[in-house]
């Protein structure tokens, strides 16, 4: 346990140390936060006359956040290969996988530390996201069991990009390699959802086995277990293959 | 040679593919004894390392080090061993200071005792000048140095470098020697090198390896010329090579 602390807190600290991590920080705000602007102006120039006299109207929860969240996903699909593949990848080209590999810990706690570090920088930029919701409080009043439910189901979809990537980037040795497989892995799970809505082929297992349909529950606001285990286990799939992985490099060489 | 021994591995063997790197070789270190490793170029001098550090795993036979089992226990067994590559593992991006306190946090030491380590490592291997510097910035030299120093800090009872001057310049080797004779008078060392004078000048021991197999093991104080040796074994059932030497016998290595 301990390992894995010592391992994920330098991890984090490396992507600080570079300009990696506040890049990525700095650009996901800016363009989040133009997405934000724009949703709130349109909310309040146009959708608020109409819905005034409504009851039971769509609030500014429904409309502005929810679109808000699910831009950070869409945007995150892009950014989550160039975060992943420097996690082994590239420490497999700088030969530095064999000061892990010899010291006293275990591959698993080798693996995990890894992950939690990108959790870690995962968590800070959905709380800078969620930010942007929370300063609405300022004017008016959120629906928070929805606000909740967008915050969770984000952090998981991001979560499963991770892990998903943390296995490819073990594969390989080279990032570029690691950073494009997992980009068209993301974007397969994504087209696996349109084609499972598309009219003539929809397909239930098609829209149950992507990544996306289960997101799009959490925006919606429900929170359904079965979303939650999905997103476990895909997690806990991918973690187990990247272990795998790496034990059996000491095998094969 | 001491009573006490550190490494015992023995008949280990390792094939990638139909390749056989290395073949029953067998292998003793003692306490305080410096054994040099020598061979040409793909003899098996790096394989045997790895498999020595628990880094690949071998086809067959067993090493226990300090008594505890490598395979059977490769944690424990771990934290007795430091390990040098042939490309030392640093990460570029943090500096010396916070990557040696890294290292000894792997090694599960406290915080206070891993700075504690880190800063004794840096006094043996003369790095107080550029501790603040990143890693990246540093000469081939200095990258080296930080590479031992990572290899000695947990105070292993067994430290295994290959080809540890490679690169360096005339007082950097001479340096670095000083370091493995006063390191080799607590510990046991295993050094890897293709370089006779080298050898000469630090080793006790030789074991000189062929095509995977040992060709000669003895004690360097009973040996007359390394040199003759050296070609006698390895080039003994290659004649074009015998030719070759024969007819230029000012062989300068």
């Amino acid at each position: 346990m301990n390992a894995i602390m010592v391992i994920a807190r330098t991890e984090f600290r490396r992507m600080f140390s570079s300009p990696l991590a506040w890049s990525l920080l700095a650009m996901m705000q800016f363009i989040l936060a133009w997405i934000f602007l724009l949703g709130l102006s349109e909310y309040l120039e146009r959708v608020q006359p109409q819905v005034a006299m409504m009851e039971n109207a769509p609030g500014i929860t429904d409309l502005v956040v929810s679109s808000l969240y699910l831009w950070a996903g869409l945007l995150m699909l892009a950014m989550m290969p160039l975060l992943t593949m420097r996690l082994l990848a590239e420490e497999r080209m700088n030969r530095t996988l064999v000061l892990l590999t010899t010291a006293p810990v275990s591959v698993s706690q080798i693996v995990l530390g890894k992950y939690l570090g990108l959790l870690l920088l995962i968590a800070v930029m959905v709380m800078m996201l969620t930010l942007m919701p929370l300063s609405l409080m300022l004017g008016t009043s959120l629906d928070w069991g929805k606000l909740a439910a967008a915050v969770l189901g984000l952090f998981l979809l991001l979560a499963s990009f991770a892990a998903a990537g943390l296995f490819l980037s073990s594969l390989t040795r080279q990032p570029i390699i690691a950073a494009i497989s997992t980009f068209g892995l993301l974007i397969f799970l994504m087209v696996l959802y349109i084609s499972g809505n598309s009219q003539g082929s929809a397909s239930e297992l098609f829209i149950y086995l992507s990544h996306f349909g289960h997101f799009l529950s959490f925006l919606d606001g429900v929170f359904d277990t079965a979303d939650l285990v999905y997103y476990l286990l895909f997690i806990a799939g991918f973690l187990l293959l990247a272990i795998r992985k790496l034990d059996n490099d000491r095998l094969e060489g | 040679m001491n009573s006490e021994s550190l490494i015992e591995a023995v008949a280990l063997s390792r094939f990638f593919g139909a390749h056989c790197a290395v073949e029953k070789i067998n292998l003793q270190l003692g306490r305080g004894e410096v054994l040099g490793l020598l061979g040409p170029n793909g003899a098996g001098k790096s394989t045997t390392m790895q498999m020595l550090t628990g880094n690949l795993a071998p086809g067959s036979g067993e090493i226990k080090v300090n008594g505890i089992d490598l395979l059977d226990e490769p944690r424990k067994a771990k934290c007795h061993i430091g390990y040098l590559p042939e490309q030392p593992p640093v990460y570029r991006d943090m500096s010396v200071n916070e990557y040696l306190r890294y290292c000894a946090r792997l090694h599960s030491l406290e915080w206070r005792e891993a700075i504690t380590a880190a800063d004794e490592a840096k006094e043996r291997c003369n790095l107080q000048e550029v501790q603040h510097r990143l890693i990246g910035n540093l000469s081939k030299g200095f990258q080296q140095r930080v590479g031992i120093a990572q290899a000695i800090l947990h105070k292993p009872a067994v430290i295994i470098l290959d080809e540890p001057t490679v690169g360096l310049d005339p007082i950097q080797i001479r340096e670095i020697r000083a370091l493995i004779r006063e390191l080799g008078e607590e510990h046991g060392i295993i050094l890897s090198t293709h370089i006779l004078p080298e050898v000469q000048a630090v080793c006790d021991r030789v074991q000189i390896l062929n095509r995977g197999r040992t060709v000669f093991n003895d004690k360097l104080g009973a040996v007359e010329s390394l040199e003759n040796i050296f070609f006698e074994l390895v080039y003994q059932d290659d004649p074009a090579v015998v030719v070759s030497v024969a007819a230029e016998p000012e062989v300068s290595v």
